[in-house]
């Protein structure tokens, strides 16, 4: 008998709801089997912790006196984008320091950037605000320099237009030098391979076919509570899936939303990739409702259910040359080790299944304890559009 | 037998001598070198491991010492910040000498000193900068 939000909802507020992990569901499964689990689990939460670029903070700071429409911004001298209404910022996670050598010295190690002033933000910690403007009749102040903390801010929003990707490459180098990319470190001659997902655990692989998570689904971000408000960038729902609806590459994205003064610092971590840039790892939790049994068997998925593909970083990645060297499920990756081209590679990952797992219990709790109630999506995510590249021409077409 | 792993840093003009050599020679000791590098400045880094009696390993350092060589214990070189590290495992397959390991049941990441040969491959990939080389 499919239970109804309401149904799940009313026993999370009288604190009788039956919430299990994505890990600990597999077991459960596994003894009781579907139907028997089905009847008995109300709710599993999902999580993961990584790095995720496709963020940055929506700021509102309050008028100065006199009053000012800053055009130009920068929070501990990393630009932020001013281009929008006059005390209104948008500092972004990859935004780097304004004198920071980037890889002129390489690899630049980027010590500092727009990832480190939102995790500073949300540590109370007091952050430089530098402005120049041009002034007008309204708002006459050319220059402001001034300290700034979350508390005193009106609103400051996380937003991630991309966030909780639904599977993704594990990276490997096969040049015969050192490379950094965003995913990491990778040794030269197939010298080691790096992953980035909480595999059984992450919220997307547990929801393959986007039955829960949606347009307002409530969640669990950087310790708030947020939502879901679109697909995310690049969601490409259509890339090849196996027979249980899991996609064997990187696939559905959501964009998700939360108010950084409800933000721990412990679920938000801004981070440095050698080589590459500023970073912002984000933790993300999402509860999925047993409605049926056919999401019951969504949310058992193990990692030996999961493959990936595994990519060159070196040239074929950059080159968009569409090449897997072979698939790998992450219950290998997991193990430390997999082979790759008859070589065994140590294996390494870039999200934090310690986190995840702590995400994971953190909601567990939440929800049984009442505090963290299921919103059903007002709009499904899409499941038939495509990820393009871009067609680059000389010529305009108007 | 005992072993340790010590950083040597030689005085300009002091990466010539055989050092390794009287090591062996006079003071009975099995050298093992993970690493060495001259400098720009013509100073030189050496990574080595003794191995000895304790005895002939003290000896054998008193040697080095007495010609200006400065001595510093590798295990305390690279140092993992606990606090900050999150654990996420993208130090781990770097290291070549297995100092670093992944608890695959807590999913926690162990720094083992005693192992680490201070190769520096796992400082740079730290994202959140936990790894520090200490001299
Ligand atoms: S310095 Fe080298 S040996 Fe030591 S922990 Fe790092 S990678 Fe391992
Ligand atoms: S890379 Fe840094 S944060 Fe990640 S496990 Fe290693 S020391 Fe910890």
């Amino acid at each position: 008998m499919p239970k109804t939000y309401e149904e799940i909802n009313e026993r999370i507020r009288k604190g009788e709801a039956v919430v299990l992990t994505a890990e600990e569901i597999i077991d459960a499964v596994g003894k009781d089997g579907l139907e028997k689990t089905a009847k008995e689990v109300d709710v599993v939460t999902t999580a993961t912790f990584g790095p995720m670029c496709s963020s940055g903070a929506m700021l509102n700071t309050g008028h100065s006196n006199p009053k000012m429409k800053m055009q130009k911004a920068w929070l501990n001298e990393v630009n932020a984008y001013a281009g929008i209404a006059a005390v209104d910022l948008y500092v972004g996670a990859s935004e780097l320091q304004q004198n920071d050598p980037a890889n002129s010295r390489y690899p630049g190690e980027f010590n500092y950037g727009g990832g480190h002033v939102i995790e500073d933000l949300i540590a109370r910690k007091d952050v430089l605000l530098k402005a120049t403007s041009y002034g007008t009749d309204c708002y006459p102040r050319k220059e402001l320099e001034s300290w700034i903390n979350l508390e005193d801010l009106n609103e400051a929003v996380l937003v991630n237009p991309r966030n909780g990707y639904q599977n993704y490459n594990v990276a490997v180098n096969q040049s015969d030098k050192t490379i950094y990319t965003y995913m990491g470190k990778l040794l030269p001659k197939l010298g080691n391979a790096n992953y980035c997902s909480a595999g059984q655990l992450s919220p997307l692989l547990n929801d393959p076919l986007y039955r829960t998570i949606g347009i307002g689904t409530r969640i669990f971000i950087g310790g708030a509570q947020g939502y879901v408000y679109w697909n995310g960038t690049q969601h490409d729902p259509t890339v090849a899936r196996n027979k249980n609806g899991v996609p064997m590459g990187g696939a559905g994205t959501l964009a998700v939303v939360g108010d950084m003064k409800q933000m721990s610092p412990e679920f938000i971590r801004g981070v440095s990739m050698t080589g590459y840039g500023v970073s912002l790892a984000v933790g993300l939790g999402i509860p999925i409702p047993i409605l049926d049994e056919e999401i019951l068997k969504f949310v058992s998925v193990k990692d030996s259910d999961i493959l990936a593909p595994i990519v060159d970083y070196s040239h074929d990645y950059p080159n968009a040359i569409n090449n897997a060297l072979g698939m790998v499920s992450y219950e290998e990756l997991k193990s430390g080790k997999i082979q790759v081209n008859g070589k065994e590679l140590p294996t390494g990952s870039l999200s934090s299944y310690r986190k995840a797992r702590e995400i994971a219990a953190e909601l567990k709790k939440q929800v049984s304890k009442g505090d963290f109630l299921l919103q059903e999506p007002i709009q499904n995510l899409p499941l038939d559009t495509k990820f393009k590249s871009l067609k680059m021409r000389e010529g305009k077409n108007d | 037998m005992t072993k340790k792993k010590v950083l040597l840093k030689f005085p300009q003009n002091g990466v010539s001598k055989p050092f390794t050599y009287r090591l062996i020679k006079d003071y009975d000791l099995i050298v093992n070198i993970f690493k060495a590098r001259v400098t720009p400045e013509e100073t030189g880094e050496l990574w080595i491991e003794l191995e000895g009696s304790d005895d002939r390993i003290k000896k054998g350092l008193d040697y080095l010492k007495k010609e200006r060589i400065e001595i510093i214990p590798l295990e305390k070189q690279i140092e993992r910040n606990r606090e900050t590290c999150t654990d996420c495992g993208a130090c781990v397959s770097l290291c070549p000498s297995y100092a670093i390991t992944m608890d695959r049941k807590k999913w926690e990441v162990n720094f083992d000193k005693k192992k680490c040969i201070a190769c520096e491959l796992c400082v740079d990939a730290c994202p959140v900068k936990a790894i520090k080389v200490n001299f």
